[in-house]
């Protein structure tokens, strides 16, 4: 039994801090904001909350203590990182940062309540 | 669905009342006791019976999980391809759902789903802007995959 929580906590961690390195290489690595964005929302909210599962399951095995302020860190992270994400990149088109040049499609740029003149060179 | 929530923790108590243990255990039990109640008189009822909400709402939870380690599988896959090939676009989404709560966790859902992100929700709430990472091949099965989604929120909503 402890030896099964030992490998789950293994796996867990260091799935957590592969997918934090593979969101930071995505940062680096995209051409432009929204496509950065995809990588950062995404992988960074897995990573950090499989971490955080690999700790309290390791506290728990180790001591029998049960952390449930990491739970709440879980559940909070789940639930504000796609938020954060969809205001970077609202605010991001908002004030006029231009799609990847390979971009083919922009639906956006046709919506009646966004301001046509506003869209300046980044 | 919170009055019946509301009711059936009153029958519990009531249950406490009745035997006189006051353990939660007896609680447990008068609770079990005041579901099979409301069960049987749900006719009486606006909404459904609250518990098919409730199994509806763990339903979507186990949605959003499966999305999120599937959405990390899909950046993986396109990181890692030593060539950028990918199409980007942003596509307006027509959606049919109306109140605010619902429009948020579609599109948190969607936020979370392979290869989209959502950009902006117009100012009515009818259509929704997502970046999509690859847009020829993520049209078709994006579409499916958020009818599913749009009927897996209804069915917490009706």
């Amino acid at each position: 039994m402890n030896e099964i929580a030992n490998i789950a906590i293994i796996v867990l961690i260091l799935i957590g801090a592969f997918l934090s390195l593979v969101a930071a290489y995505g940062v680096i690595r995209l051409p432009d904001i929204y496509t950065r964005n995809h990588a950062a929302s995404k992988s960074a909210t897995l990573g950090v909350m499989s971490i955080l599962l690999g700790t309290l399951l390791f506290f728990y095995v180790k001591d029998g203590f049960f952390n449930s302020r990491v739970l709440l860190g879980i559940v909070f992270v789940f639930m504000t990182s796609p938020v954060a994400g969809h205001l970077i990149a609202r605010a991001a088109y908002n004030s006029g940062v231009k799609l990847w040049d390979k971009s083919v499609q922009d639906d956006l740029k046709q919506a009646p309540h966004i301001k046509q003149s506003g869209s300046k060179e980044h | 669905m919170a009055f019946q929530i509301l009711l059936n923790v009153f029958l519990g108590f009531m249950w406490m009342f009745l035997t006189g243990s006051y353990e939660p255990v007896a609680f447990l039990k008068g609770y079990l006791f005041g579901l099979l109640i409301i069960f049987t008189f749900r006719r009486f009822f606006d909404s459904r019976f609250y518990l098919l909400r409730a199994v509806a709402v763990i339903n979507l939870l186990f949605i959003f999980i499966k999305e999120l380690i599937l959405a990390n599988i899909g950046v993986l896959k396109v990181l890692l391809k030593p060539k950028l090939d990918f199409r980007p676009g942003i596509f307006a989404y027509p959606t049919v759902l109306k109140e605010d709560w619902e429009i948020m966790v579609l599109s948190n859902l969607i936020t979370l789903t392979p290869g989209t992100l959502v950009v902006d929700v117009s100012p009515d709430n009818k259509i929704l802007y997502i970046h999509a990472i690859d847009i020829e091949d993520a049209k078709e099965t994006i579409d499916s995959i958020k009818n599913t989604f749009e009927k897996a929120i209804m069915e917490v909503s009706r």
